[in-house]
């Protein structure tokens, strides 16, 4: 079906029932109970998981399939933003006029760092794709170009956003003043039932992200296994040698950071399709840097790593950093004062404004243990249950199977 | 969060919605309650979004002091604090509205996306009815435009930019900080008085909105005075070391440098000029000074004994005598150990003001808070006699210029008031052309 | 000419911070191959060694004044550092004042002992695996120190200042003949530069002219044959991790006086010295060297008001400029060597 293998099929229909229940699966604890602090089944959490998602994906593409690390992958998440808050401003706030345009201008924009960086291997090509985007962040956070313009371009630090003495165009009389496709507001929710405590958020939005991020995780599959990726795979295992058969793999690169660059693109877009304004922390280095390593972290070359990478990551961001001394007391108050008191007093530096530090001893933790990602503890989980069940004994002279390295495997 | 059941009413709206669009979408709430996130009978969930991690991670952290003491006032805990002093006399210790006040915290990162995501994960996640905090003008105004659209009430942190309440006022949004407009005028008499009126002076400014707009107005009102502006240099923000831009000063002609920077940028550029000798230096036969019209107490520590003489302004400072300074260093000190930052003061304040003001207006709705608080005079909040004026929501009082103190006798002991200027001095029309002229506008009331 | 000259003083004073990180950076990269994002983290603990040793040399006991009140009325509690009640006020004055030269001498074996547990304990196992790999588990730690250094210290930063022998400024344009004011240039800079040149030179001749830098340069060069020969490279690796650390670390203590330290410092370098090192070309050390002088003196230059009056924000853009500008020109940066860090 769609082309795919049967496995492929079936990955892509679990992929899709995964997405489209969301709303429920993220929310696992009943409301009022101490653990809904972990609940991330909320509008804006949702639409981020699967916009970091998308984001994750492109730089997939470029990074797990060639192996060309780009650190410079945040300038076309700031310029696809830019583009559609650009389009309500001159036009209206239908995302239908921007979003495409934020594709092809981070395409426009990849192609022409791509020019430049890919004439670079290794370590020069990530020094050169960083020079890039920092020289992108600090124009658009000082809104150098503006003042070449005479007209505010980024708006600096605050974030491009729409004034009601912009032109907007087609703004029709009853139009919402919001983002939205055809009248569908992306903020609002179409459905919100308390089911026996439980409460679940099904947005508008988020479901508009996730429609999207399936087709771009389709499409990232359809990549994986065409002659296309098979050829990206082989200049990451060996690109000195395909030069040598004669075959020239500039094409190949420039094509895969082109569209690694338009997935970016449309991820940015996407943020600014939820939420009507355009930072240009977006841009800075220490973004590029987080798609790095929500990719490495899920799995570099998996197809689902960088996904899970990036739900991670936007997971501690946002639930750990809210969780102050008074939710721990909350959650510990069943417990003898002191005992109470010692407890917080440990778990208070891992939380809230120390959320930073938990990411990063996870970071360590993950890469030490789990070197092939999230992806590789998935597996081998499974591989654990599955070996439990069947063929205890079996063949005891069997050495173990060869576990390929990350940017080897096929499936998850 | 508001609750809803599946009914057929609701999926008929959505479809309605989706068909032909209405003109004021509701945004985060259904139908069955009047405004974004309406709270129950009990208690009412206010949002304390705040920069925890990154370079004002300890501003941050004072403030969510602040609040958390505001939070015990108005619950009718600790002594009170300045709840005795305002002289609006609806607080009574029973919550807001006779519910019992609870609270959400987030980190801004001082980060645009990331404060509007805190803030976006506050209301639709914990159901916050109002949103505050912050340390710093971009984050200020993103918030603001997001509670705008949201349609709850955001009471801004710290925010000096003359955009805040300037061109990018919003009905929704107040501010109780002062700004760069205010800090020029009050700062320009006592530099005049100090300095002289000939002076040439030289700007270095931090390369964004809040520099901008600070480095105008006190160009502006320095000029006025009868000084010369030399240059004005726009200095990176991500630049640590200032040697390159300060090292040319002297030989520029001017007299005066006006360090228009903060935070750590502040230190930094403060700790280089004095490094070059700068103030050791006689140009046109006067003593070369420099001025950093922005001050922070929690800050300027970072700068050790360079402050020591050196003149700027400031929101509040815990020396202050009056009754509700001293009422709230009291409350502050005895919890915590130290006296309150500027930040903590200015966020307890907003807290007390959006309190009073629900009581008064008997309502949450931001519409009914919003007009309580337009136009509202008070006092007792240790600023003197305020108005929240209702044209663009900026708060006028008196403003403080300090210097840095040359025999400090504790660590918290940085800076002292030389003179407390008043308001009349500091007020401008709505229409300033420096907050956006006759363009600003804040917009309706937005309840969601 | 004499602001020329003037930023040419402020580009080797603002080049030295970076040479110095840049060469430590290289030393890891050329011995190891290992990427690693925790230098960044390494240059701020040198800074931080320097505010704790301040903060034990005034490690204080509190004595009660009634004549005096703190802020909230009570008597205010007087402190007096420990050193100086068993030195006298005077010596014992002077001793907190210097503490940052001290510091020098305490953070050395800081931070060597602090290489040593990052390379055995950690880096070892990295050796063989990717280099994001690399980059992921030492941007982890490069996190978890920071976020430690500010549990401990807060986000604010902390001023450090040079003794007061140091402060001020000297009017460099006298001595050479021009107007009075022209370049004037503060003692503590330039003790940086000079001090910067020793550790460089340091290094280079503990390189070039002992035993053990000769077996590290080769293995630098052939890590297999060297080890083939019988050689336990791998130890004396360990040993350029230390003398890696230890560089950045003393980068660290003697900036501290110029800019005060917070803990977030090493991240504003961290990207910078990366450039730099790219810039000088992978696994060269003379490169990095020169490298982070030519930046810094670029970057200063970039800053001057006539450039910025033709070219507005140029000094913002300027080091990113020049590392493509160089790695266009330059496949392999200014000095690189082929195939290292290429594929």
């Amino acid at each position: 079906m769609f082309g795919l293998s049967k496995t492929d099929t079936r990955f892509l229909l679990i992929v899709i029932c995964l997405t489209l229940a969301t709303p429920i699966l993220l929310q696992p604890f009943p409301e009022g109970s101490g653990l809904a602090q972990f609940n991330a089944g909320y509008p804006d959490l949702m639409q981020r998981f699967a916009i970091f998602g998308i984001f994750a994906i492109g730089f997939n593409i470029l990074f797990g399939l060639t192996g060309y690390l780009s650190f410079g992958h945040a300038a076309f998440l700031g310029v696809g933003s830019y583009s559609v808050v650009w389009m309500y401003k001159l036009l209206d706030y239908n995302v239908l006029w921007g979003l495409p345009l934020a594709i092809v201008v981070s395409g426009v924009f990849a192609l022409l760092i791509g020019i430049v960086s890919l004439r670079r291997t290794g370590i020069y090509f990530s020094i050169l794709t960083l020079a890039f985007a920092q020289m992108m962040f600090v124009i658009s956070y000082s809104d150098l170009l503006g003042r070449f313009v005479g007209t505010s371009i980024t708006n600096g630090e605050t974030g491009l956003q729409v004034y009601t003495s912009d032109p907007q165009v087609l703004l029709g009389a009853t139009e919402p003043n919001v983002p939205h496709l055809f009248g569908i507001v992306m903020r609002e929710n179409f459905w919100q039932p308390n089911i026996g405590g439980w409460e679940f958020t099904f947005n508008n939005g988020y479901y508009f992200c996730a429609v999207i991020a399936i087709l771009a995780f389709y499409l990232s599959l359809r990549i994986f296994r065409s002659p296309f990726g098979m050829m990206l795979r082989a200049i990451k295992t060996n690109q000195t040698r395909l030069n040598y058969t004669g075959l020239n793999t500039r094409p190949y690169t420039m094509a895969a950071f082109v569209i690694s660059g338009m997935y970016a693109g449309l991820a940015g877009g996407l943020l600014a399709a939820m939420d009507p304004l355009a930072g240009a922390e977006r841009m800075q280095w220490t973004a590029s840097g987080e798609v790095v390593l929500m990719t490495i972290l899920g799995g570099a070359g998996t197809l689902m790593g960088p996904v899970l990478g990036a739900g991670f990551i936007k997971y501690f961001e946002n639930i750990f950093s809210k969780i102050n001394d008074n939710v721990l007391h909350g959650w510990f108050a069943w417990m003898p004062d002191g005992l109470e008191d010692f407890i917080v007093t440990i778990l208070h530096p891992f939380v809230g404004k120390g959320w930073h530090l938990t990411l990063g001893i996870l970071f360590m933790l993950v890469v030490i243990f789990l070197p092939g990602g999230l992806v590789e503890g998935g597996s081998r989980i499974m591989h654990f249950i599955k070996r439990d069940r069947k063929a205890k004994g079996r063949d005891p002279e069997h050495h173990p199977e060869h576990i390929a390295y990350v940017a080897e495997k096929e499936e998850f | 969060m508001s609750k809803t059941n599946i009914t057929r009413r609701g999926l008929l709206k959505t479809s309605a919605v989706a068909g032909a669009g209405l003109a004021l979408p509701t945004i985060f709430t259904s139908g069955a309650s009047a405004y974004t996130n309406e709270p129950g009978a009990g208690s009412v969930t206010l949002g304390f979004n705040v920069p925890q991690t990154g370079p004002y991670a300890d501003e941050g952290a004072d403030e969510l002091r602040a609040y958390e003491l505001a939070v015990e006032h108005l619950n009718g805990g600790g002594d009170g604090g300045m709840i005795p002093t305002f002289s609006s006399k609806t607080l009574d210790g029973t919550g807001i509205l006779g519910r019992k006040v609870e609270f959400v915290t987030g980190d801004t990162q001082t980060k645009s996306d990331a404060a509007r995501a805190s803030a976006k994960s506050m209301i639709e996640k914990d159901g916050a009815i109002m949103i505050t905090g912050g340390s710093s003008s971009g984050v200020a105004i993103a918030v603001q435009g997001l509670c705008q659209e949201a349609g709850v009430i955001f009471m801004a942190g710290l925010t000096h930019s003359n955009d805040t309440t300037g061109k990018d006022r919003k009905a929704n949004g107040f501010r109780h900080f002062f700004n760069g407009y205010m800090s020029g005028a009050a700062l320009a008499p006592v530099l005049a008085n100090r300095y002289g009126t000939d002076r040439k002076a030289y700007h270095l400014t931090a390369d964004y909105t809040w520099g901008w707009t600070q480095q105008e107005s006190i160009a502006n009102s320095t000029e006025a005075m009868g000084w010369e502006t030399v240059n004005n240099v726009l200095t990176p923000l991500a630049s640590t070391d200032f040697s390159s831009y300060i090292a040319p000063v002297l030989n520029s002609g001017a007299d005066v440098l006006v360090l228009n920077h903060y935070g750590g940028n502040m230190v930094n550029s403060l700790t280089n000029a004095v490094q070059f000798g700068l103030r050791d230096k006689e140009v046109n036969g006067k003593n070369f000074e420099i001025v950093v019209p922005l001050y922070s107490r929690l800050m300027a520590r970072g700068a050790g004994e360079n402050v020591k003489g050196i003149l700027g302004s400031t929101n509040w400072h815990w020396s202050l005598q009056d009754e509700g300074s001293k009422a709230f260093v009291k409350s502050f000190g005895t919890k915590y150990g130290f006296p309150p930052s500027q930040a903590a003061h200015t966020v307890y304040c907003q807290t007390l003001l959006y309190a009073d003001a629900c009581n008064r207006a008997g309502t949450f709705n931001p519409c009914g808070v919003g007009e309580a608080l337009a136009g509202y005079e008070f006092s007792g909040l240790g600023n003197g006699d305020v108005l929240y004026r209702a044209d663009d929501h900026q708060c006028f009082k008196d403003v403080l210029v300090v210097q840095g103190k040359e025999n400090p006798t504790s660590e918290f002991d940085v800076l002292e008031v030389v003179e407390v200027t008043p308001r009349a001095q500091v007020e401008y029309p709505p229409n300033h052309p420096m907050f956006g002229g006759d363009e600003a506008s804040l917009g309706t009331c937005n309840a969601g | 000419m004499d602001a020329i000259l003037l930023q040419v003083l402020n580009g080797l004073d603002k080049g030295s911070a970076y040479a110095l990180i840049a060469l430590g950076l290289t030393l890891i990269f050329g011995t190891l191959g290992v990427v690693n994002f925790a230098h960044g983290a390494l240059f701020m603990i040198g800074a931080f060694c320097a505010v704790t040793l301040s903060r034990i040399l005034s490690f204080s006991f509190e004595v009660l004044d009634e004549t005096q009140k703190d802020f909230l009325g009570n008597p205010l509690k007087v402190k007096t550092p420990y050193v100086e009640s068993w030195f006298g006020p005077e010596v014992g004055a002077s001793i907190i004042d210097w503490a940052v030269p001290l510091a020098i001498l305490f953070s050395i074996p800081i931070m060597v002992a602090f290489g040593f547990i990052m390379e055995r304990g950690l880096i070892k196992h990295f050796y063989k695996r990717p280099h994001a790999d690399q980059i992921l588990v030492t941007f982890g730690l490069a996190i978890v120190l920071q976020e430690v250094i500010k549990y401990f210290y807060g986000a604010n930063p902390i001023p450090t200042p040079a003794p007061d022998a140091f402060k001020g400024s000297f009017d460099f344009g006298l001595l050479i003949g021009f107007a009075e004011n022209a370049i004037i240039y503060p003692y503590w800079r330039m003790i940086y530069f000079v001090f910067s040149l020793l550790v460089i030179g340091g290094v280079f001749a503990f390189l070039q002219f002992t035993t053990f830098g000769m077996v590290v340069r080769a293995g630098m060069a052939d890590r297999e044959t060297v080890g083939l020969l019988g050689i336990n490279i791998d130890r004396r690796f360990t040993i350029m991790f230390g003398v890696a650390a230890a560089v950045a670390g003393l980068a660290g203590v003697m900036y501290t006086p110029i800019n005060s330290p917070n803990y977030h410092m090493g991240m504003d370098f961290l990207v910078l010295s990366f450039v730099v090192v790219v810039v000088g070309g992978m696994g060269s050390l003379p490169g990095a060297v020169l490298a982070g002088f030519m930046l810094g003196i670029l970057e200063s230059f970039a800053s001057m008001n006539q450039i910025k009056s033709i070219i507005p924000g140029i000094d913002q853009i300027i080091i990113y400029l020049i590392a493509i500008i160089i790695l266009l020109t330059r496949p392999r940066g200014l000095m690189g060597r082929k195939g290292v860090m290429e594929e």
